[in-house]
């Protein structure tokens, strides 16, 4: 066995302690975050929109060009109402 | 007598139980099937059941398990003498911690990598459960208050070692940022870390400005500061604030950000410390010069005391955990049980061992031996000290100056024992989160909630005894209790192997006999403390908050010897037909 080797292992040894902790906290924060993207999807209302609801006036003029740049004369959702 | 002779014949004697007994144990006993599809395959999920390489897993476990505790037990008992201490390491790892080890872990992977509490309450039933919960709340309890004392009396006798400790925390941050967001190695900036605690250290020994010395700074025994403390217990009650402040944070932080890359360090201060001890000792070769019975220790006698004093090193309930926990969703074949439970047994025995031995050759003569554990007190105050002076003076045999050396030892000490504490106060917040759900009291379930009961008892714990100093300075008469509490931690575990065994038609006198001696043992030393020493008609000395505590623990003893016989005594359920339980 090469030196090499032996410091993976010693490194893996090391590692092996709070290696199923970590890997837990990082999948309930991405258990979060799929849940924020698609909690609507689910039938959850989102706390999300909350927030976002801000960003409405600053995405508004935005949506409406790009809307337009796709060829729609009118808003398709019904919660931009740009025109 | 020769101590490097000493330790070759406890490492025979380690051998022989490996060679021999563990593998009796494992075939006949247990009868490890190398077929046997174990819960790290079974269940598969890249984040708890991993299958992993044998060496690998046998490092984690032994890393996990081995700390303070093994080097303060043994550096306690050798107030006896230390053929008494070295006698019950050796046969305690053998027949006893081996066994322990090797069967939660054996238990565990038949059981679908289920940990000790689970298989309590599935074996024996809810009532066993709490019983379980409860004295892990204890054990964990005493583990916050003896080794917050371990620590603020390591930073007060040795005052150089501060500095270092304290540079750990911004530099494990620093690797967990390193690693984690920037996606780096932690190998190397964890050798750069410890390198620079080292280099903290040296410096710190030979520039007293640099030692962070409070005693000093409140004007020593003479000067009352406040509360009619004098500087020493100011300097005592200064630093376990300190600390149940560190450990709160610590604690409700997430992992990646200190607690891995500080146990990271430390597991090489693991390495370190053993060479430091092995290595020093054979090239020192010393003499032992504490005698080997000792005929004036007549104020706490070593039948059943010994047996609490010393229990990781020779036998510990939190192994059962640890094997149980996470080890058994690990390992990738059955048969490896063996190396990994039963050696990670002897591996905590040579460190046990280790801590004997320099205790042992530290004296220059019997006589100074004795006038340094003139008492039980004494030894319990002073144990871990002598072991850490110990320990330096091994390592000036490796042409480390003695000062350097203390300061490099007491920084392991303390930081095994900071690691201990960290664990601890967070199992402490998860089963008060446990009791919470399990009764409905949903205001601990909440993280904060928890760990603030946590931290505020134990921190009430260790300020409450008084010892010579005033309190705080007291932490070490919790020690015998810490003691009991992990020796019934291991009895239940030997209880539900042997449960399991006797369901299995097999021999269950392998654990049966471990079993019978520790719960005799703990509830003499427990009856024997409460009456001739705590209560208030017996000792001149009596303490309420002892006696309380001993009370409880001797409750759970009863208890626990009651489920055992009621356990024991009923019929077996039909043979299942898979070959779990």
């Amino acid at each position: 066995m090469n030196l090499k080797r032996i410091l993976e292992l010693y490194d893996e040894v090391l590692r092996t302690g709070h290696r199923s902790e970590i890997l837990r906290e990082l999948r309930d924060e991405d258990d979060l975050f799929m849940l924020l993207l698609y909690s609507d999807m689910l039938g959850i209302p989102n706390p999300a929109f909350y927030y976002t609801l801000e960003l409405y006036p600053h995405m508004l003029e935005k949506f409406h060009q790009w809307h337009l740049r796709m060829g729609m004369d009118k808003s398709p959702l019904t919660g931009f109402r740009c025109c | 007598m020769n101590a490097v002779l000493l330790a070759l014949i406890g490492m025979f004697v380690f051998f022989l139980g490996y060679r021999y007994y563990s593998k009796f144990v494992a075939e006949k006993i247990y009868k490890l099937d190398p077929n046997y599809v174990t819960p790290a395959h079974q269940f598969k999920d890249g984040v708890d059941f991993v299958p992993t390489n044998k060496w690998v897993l046998w490092g984690h476990h032994f890393t996990s398990v081995a700390g303070a505790a093994p080097i303060l037990g043994p550096a306690i008992a050798i107030y006896w003498g230390w053929l008494p201490a070295v006698i019950w390491v050796l046969l305690g790892t053998v027949f006893a911690a081996g066994v322990h080890d090797f069967g939660a872990l054996v238990l565990s992977v038949r059981n679908k990598g289920q940990s000790v509490g689970t298989l309590a309450d599935k074996i024996i039933g809810q009532r066993a459960k709490i019983l379980f919960l409860f004295i892990i709340l204890i054990l964990v309890l005493m583990v916050n208050a003896v080794f917050a004392w371990v620590i603020a009396n390591l930073f007060i006798t040795f005052p150089s070692s501060v500095l270092s400790v304290f540079i750990q925390i911004p530099l494990a941050i620093w690797i967990g940022y390193v690693v984690y967001r920037k996606k780096g190695g932690m190998l190397w900036p964890s050798l750069a870390a410890l390198a620079t605690m080292y280099i903290a250290a040296v410096v710190a020994s030979k520039v007293p400005a640099l030692q962070i010395d409070l005693p000093r700074y409140f004007g020593g025994e003479e000067n009352i500061v406040a509360f009619g403390l004098n500087g020493v217990a100011f300097s005592f009650f200064v630093w376990i604030i300190i600390l149940m402040v560190y450990v709160y944070i610590a604690s409700t932080l997430p992992v990646w950000k200190l607690l891995q890359p500080r146990d990271y360090i430390n597991s090489h201060q693991l390495v370190v410390g053993l060479a430091i001890l092995y290595l020093g000792l054979l090239f020192s070769n010393p003499s032992i010069t504490a005698p080997m019975t000792n005929s004036a220790a007549t104020d706490t006698p070593w039948l059943p005391i010994l047996f609490i004093t010393i229990a990781c090193g020779a036998i510990s309930g939190f192994h059962g955990l640890v094997a149980s926990g996470t080890t058994s969703k690990q390992l990738d074949r059955e048969p490896q049980a063996r190396m990994v439970g039963y050696g990670g047994a002897v591996g905590e025995g040579l460190l046990a061992l280790a801590s004997i031995i320099a205790v042992a050759t530290l004296f220059s003569s019997s006589g100074d031996f004795l006038g340094a554990y003139s008492s039980f007190g004494d030894a319990s105050s002073g144990g871990l000290g002598n072991f850490v002076q110990g320990a330096g003076q091994l390592a000036t045999g490796l042409f480390i100056p003695a000062d350097v050396a203390n300061t490099i030892v007491a920084v392991i000490v303390v930081s095994f024992a900071a690691t201990t504490l960290d664990t601890s106060v967070r199992l402490m917040r998860y089963i008060i989160s446990e009791l919470g759900k399990t009764y409905n009291i949903k205001s601990i379930t909440k993280t904060h909630v928890a760990t603030t009961i946590a931290v505020g008892s134990s921190a009430a714990l260790v300020l409450l005894p008084e010892g010579p100093q005033g309190f705080g300075s007291g932490g070490y008469v919790l020690w015998p209790l810490f003691g009991t509490s992990n020796q019934l931690l291991a009895a239940i575990t030997l209880l539900l192997i042997t449960l399991w065994l006797k369901r299995q038609g097999r021999n269950f006198l392998v654990s049966l006999i471990p079993m019978v001696f520790l719960l005799a043992m703990t509830l003499y030393a427990m009856g024997l403390q409460i009456i001739t020493e705590w209560s208030f008609f017996a000792g001149s000395n009596p303490s309420l908050l002892l006696f309380i505590l001993g009370s409880i623990i001797f409750v759970f003893a009863f208890w626990i010897l009651l489920e055992a016989v009621a356990a024991l005594g009923k019929k077996d359920p039909a043979k299942p037909k898979n070959k779990a339980m």
